[in-house]
């Protein structure tokens, strides 16, 4: 594992904000919006594996959305190389996707079924340019080397492939054009086991050999656990700890941290986990609750907060939770 | 185990017919379960433990799907060979089934009350309104909160978590002796996974129904059943108990897919990997089905077909590994 | 809900006052003096020209326009250049007539057309489901003058069941409606049946089997309000084709509808009658339309909250 805190910071996350108008029902209803991602921020580093995690609305693709601006973000900052991506000019903003690329839970979705994936690749190659023509057919042939393919899968057709084998064409056409970060939005979920195994050593050794930083978005914590540096948990738009793996997973001190981890059924009959179960469903993004937006599910929750937003705590080096009681949760 | 069996599957075999040939989904399976016992079913996609829920009720969509041979025995009768009109008695009612997609699994222009009420009343000698009232009982026994308002709703008004109860009280609302829940938390958050799960096991024990789960998660497996089978390209590979199997896992098959998942407590490197694709359900091999990506198999594996045998430690294990033969083979070589 | 249709409501304001200028800009556009056209031949130049200064057609467009608007706001559409009648007067006598023939033709459309889809998805690809369906391809293919004229031949020349032509009774309504509603039930079939096939593969389906619902019941109460939800448009959409029918139908079984009368004097060129007619017909298009969402809205209520 890398020593993070020594790499250089690559891309920085300053108050990313990322509401959508929500379409108003009645005549006279006041303008409302889903608050996706409400104010977030955060760094990642050269090399490094920041994993996203939390629950379906908690906003974590969001999150990976609006770096890329695939969807316009309302407010904030997303500094890459010295530049604020949002200012971007629609020009510079594609030159830039060269070196931010995704992978996403579909690769089938994203994939054009009628081209053969020679003619992916190369479509991916020449929009940013990023190898002369002469080279890419070489290109190519390394590309499906470094992903695990046969090179006679270059002359077939997406649906020809499995599950597995579509990711790690997913894959390919990403490292195409010679990213530095890789946004992998549920990128193993859709997986079985055996088929999830493959490609996440196939991610981490790539990962080695390239020189890659990995913005992981998962809702599978076994999967983060494995894969991450360091993990980001995100709770209805917010964040609310953000820690090295190995902080997170032994001392989680945020309630929801700590309920979340708890929930996960281990595959040890042995294995009898203290659960923190939570009552109630996450509520709604449109209206989320005053003060701390976990209060009505937490069982610690006090009057403070209810009315006030905890502010982010740093507990120990690198380790930061947005609680009131933070520091008492830590030791404790 | 000397609890009443309530269900017997034997030799259980259901095929599809498609314009590219026949695949036998299920291809001869069995298991028993005993009252109040919950079994897992476990496997990849595709290994057919879907196929074997559906084909209990005889609800594989048909054609192209055809229970092909076997038995289903409930309470002494052969399910498999039940007229229609009988086996819709027992469904929902002796023996009833909850699905993984809460989302598409409620009639979304139905409020939620009268779609379980229409079970009870299928099933039960109740009026109209009795049976709304057990609808609305039924909806606080699975925690919901006001079930009088709820149950006027309609599903897109509920929460994923919220119609996961619905469809578990839907299923539990006539007392089934059987409950078969289909991926039922796949779907579903890991926070609400916990609280649906934890919801079955207090309804098992208080309503003393045996359960069959289906599910590809391990974890939940360790957790909820007492007793596993793992599935493999339309066979069950491995039987045993949960400890057990956890414990010994016996088929490579099992052992590799243990080992392939990452650990939410302990550091690895490398995940183990089973190399390789689950062979194709219309070109089955002759011998074992996993051999192809086997790290011990051998031309006996690739040729003849391993039986379902038990072994010591009480486990039965459809591998060559574990039966006399392996050892004469070895000689042999 | 009631915002809805209150929203709904205003929606249809731009659409009538936009349905007015098309229907005065096309008739600005016809060739041929109007003042010309009413003086009548022989006429001399001052009588044109007095009738033109009667008619206000020196004033600007925009206050012709404005003129007319304001007129038909209280309820005049102008004279009948052949008989100077009131247009209102000679309209409201034919839209009812052409109103019930429309209704009686979107009836057959919808319980012929639903009942023939079921009837084909409940057996796909069974003898049955293949009979009706090529009935329905050839409801679609036939045109509609051809087979008014087939079943007027069979059932009133040869059979005598109902009368040849006119509008007095019942029995008048029912070779008329069925020539118009034909074509429609055709589409309504072909569409309920491909509609309910795919609402049966369903997973909600799937739950009320292991619910232990008689298969009649899965089709009537979980399948075909689902599966109807797609038809209600089509329904809709034709309804207005039908409007456009009437106008065949009601010439070959002289009725004397709004259809009639609209291409009686195009032929004539008695263009307040047209105007009017043309108008008349897409008020009644605009307000079906406005209740087929209502209806959309009343049977799919998820709408509401995308």
């Amino acid at each position: 594992m890398i020593n993070v805190q020594e790499q250089k910071v690559l891309l920085e996350v300053q108050n990313l904000k990322q509401y959508f108008p929500v379409k108003r029902e009645k005549l006279l209803q006041p303008k409302l919006s889903v608050k996706a991602v409400d104010d977030i921020s955060f760094t990642l580093r050269e090399g490094e594996t920041l994993s996203i995690v939390g629950e379906s609305g908690c906003g974590k693709s969001t999150t990976g959305r609006a770096i890329l601006r695939l969807d316009e973000p309302t407010a904030g900052k997303v500094v890459y190389n010295g530049k604020n991506i949002l200012e971007l000019s629609k020009k510079d903003l594609r030159t830039l996707r060269g070196d931010l690329q995704v992978i996403f839970q579909d690769p089938f979705a994203s994939l054009n079924p009628r081209q053969t994936i020679q003619q992916i690749l190369s479509e991916a190659m020449s929009i940013q340019n990023s190898v002369q023509k002469e080279l890419r057919k070489d290109r190519m042939r390394e590309l499906m080397h470094l992903v695990g393919l046969p090179e006679e899968a270059l002359s077939r057709h997406p649906h020809e492939f499995s599950g597995g084998q579509r990711q790690r064409i997913g894959i390919a056409r990403a490292l195409a054009v010679n990213p530095k970060l890789i946004i992998c939005d549920e990128a193993v979920s859709a997986l079985d086991v055996s088929i999830q195994a493959q490609i996440l050593n196939l991610l981490k050794r790539l990962q080695r050999q390239l020189n890659l930083t990995f913005l992981f978005i998962s809702h599978d914590l076994s999967v983060v656990r494995h894969i991450s540096d360091r993990v980001m948990v995100m709770y209805l738009g917010k964040v609310v700890e953000i820690a090295p793996k190995h902080a997170l997973f032994d001392q989680p001190t945020h309630p929801y941290t700590r309920a979340l981890l708890s929930s996960i059924p281990v595959p040890n009959p042995k294995v009898q986990t203290e659960r923190i179960l939570l009552s109630g469903d996450v509520p709604s993004p449109i209206n989320p609750p005053s003060g701390c937006r976990f209060h009505t599910r937490c069982p610690f929750a006090t009057e403070l907060c209810s009315s006030k937003e905890p502010e982010t705590v740093e507990v120990q080096n690198g380790h930061y939770v947005a609680c009131h009681y933070a520091n008492d949760f830590f030791s404790a | 185990m000397s609890k009443e069996v309530i269900l017997e599957v034997k030799n259980l075999q259901t095929h599809f017919t498609t314009k590219r040939g026949t695949s036998k989904a299920v291809d001869g399976i069995d298991f028993t379960l005993h009252k109040g016992e919950t079994l897992g079913i476990v496997g990849e996609s595709g290994c057919g433990k879907s196929i074997t829920s559906l084909s209990i009720l005889r609800l594989i969509p048909s054609p192209p799907g055809k229970i092909a041979g076997g038995e289903v025995l409930f309470k002494g009768r052969n399910l498999v060979e039940l007229p229609e009109s009988e086996m819709r008695k027992l469904r929902g009612n002796e023996i009833s089934m909850i699905f993984q997609e809460p989302m598409t699994s409620l009639n979304p222009v139905l409020p939620v009350g009268e779609q379980i009420a229409e079970a009870i009343r299928l099933h039960q000698k109740l009026n109209k309104k009795e049976a709304a009232k057990k609808a609305v009982e039924m909806l606080r026994l699975v925690g919901i909160p006001s079930p009088e308002k709820r149950a006027k709703q309609e599903p897109f008004q509920l929460s994923g978590g919220m119609r996961q109860r619905v469809m578990i009280a839907m299923a539990l609302s006539c007392n089934p002796e059987v409950l078969i829940a289909d991926e039922p938390t796949t779907a579903l958050d890991v926070t609400i996974q916990a609280q649906i799960l934890r919801l079955m096991k207090e309804l098992q024990e208080r309503l003393g129904m045996g359960v069959i789960l289906i599910t590809h998660d391990l974890g939940v497996v360790a957790e909820t059943c007492d007793k596993v089978a793992v599935m493999y390209a339309g066979n069950i590979v491995e039987h045993a108990t949960t400890e057990t199997l956890f414990e010994t896992p016996l088929h490579p098959y099992t052992q590799g897919l243990l080992a392939s998942l990452p650990k939410i407590d302990e550091d690895q490197e490398e995940l183990y990997t089973i190399e390789g694709n689950v062979p194709s359900a219309f070109n089955m091999p002759s011998g074992c089905r996993f051999a192809s990506r086997c790290p011990l198999a051998t031309n006996l594996c690739r040729e003849y077909k391993p039986e379902l045998i038990e072994h010591e430690s009480g486990s039965k294990v459809r591998c060559w590994v574990y039966s006399n033969k392996w050892q004469e083979q070895e000689v042999v070589v | 809900m009631i915002w809805f249709i209150i929203k709904r409501l205003m929606q249809t304001v731009p659409v009538i006052i936009g349905v007015t200028i098309v229907v005065f800009v096309i008739m600005q556009l016809v060739p041929g003096d109007p003042a010309v056209l009413l003086a009548g031949e022989g006429a001399t130049k001052e009588t044109i020209e007095a009738l033109r200064e009667q008619l206000g057609l020196h004033q600007p467009l925009y206050v012709q326009y404005f003129d007319y608007v304001s007129n038909l706001l209280r309820g005049d559409m102008g004279f009948s250049l052949k008989n100077n009648q009131p247009v209102l007067q000679e309209i409201m006598t034919r839209l009812p007539i052409t109103l019930e023939l429309a209704i009686f033709s979107t009836l057959i459309t919808i319980v012929l057309g639903m009942l023939a889809g079921i009837i084909s998805a409940i057996r796909p690809y069974s003898i049955l489901d293949t009979v009706v369906m090529v009935v329905a391809l050839l409801g679609i293919s036939l045109p509609s003058f051809w087979f008014g004229l087939m079943l007027m031949y069979s059932f009133s020349v040869k059979l005598h069941i109902f009368p040849v032509a006119g509008w007095d009774s019942m029995l008048h309504v029912v070779l008329p409606a069925f020539t118009l509603g034909a074509g429609g039930a055709a589409i309504v079939a072909r569409m309920t049946r491909s509609s309910m096939l795919e609402v049966i593969r369903q997973d909600y389906i799937r739950t009320a089997r292991a619910k232990g619902v008689k298969e009649r019941v899965i089709i009537y109460k979980h399948a075909l309000r689902n599966a109807l939800i797609p038809v209600i448009t089509v329904v809709g959409l034709q309804f207005g084709a039908l409007l456009g029918g009437t106008v065949l139908v009601e010439s070959i079984f002289a009725i004397n509808g709004l259809g009639r009368m609209i291409v009686d004097a195009i032929r004539m060129r008695d263009l307040p009658v047209v105007q009017g007619g043309v108008l008349v017909a897409s008020l009644v298009f605009v307000v079906v339309n406005l209740i087929v969402d209502i209806l959309y809205r009343l049977f799919n209520k998820r709408i509401e909250l995308n």
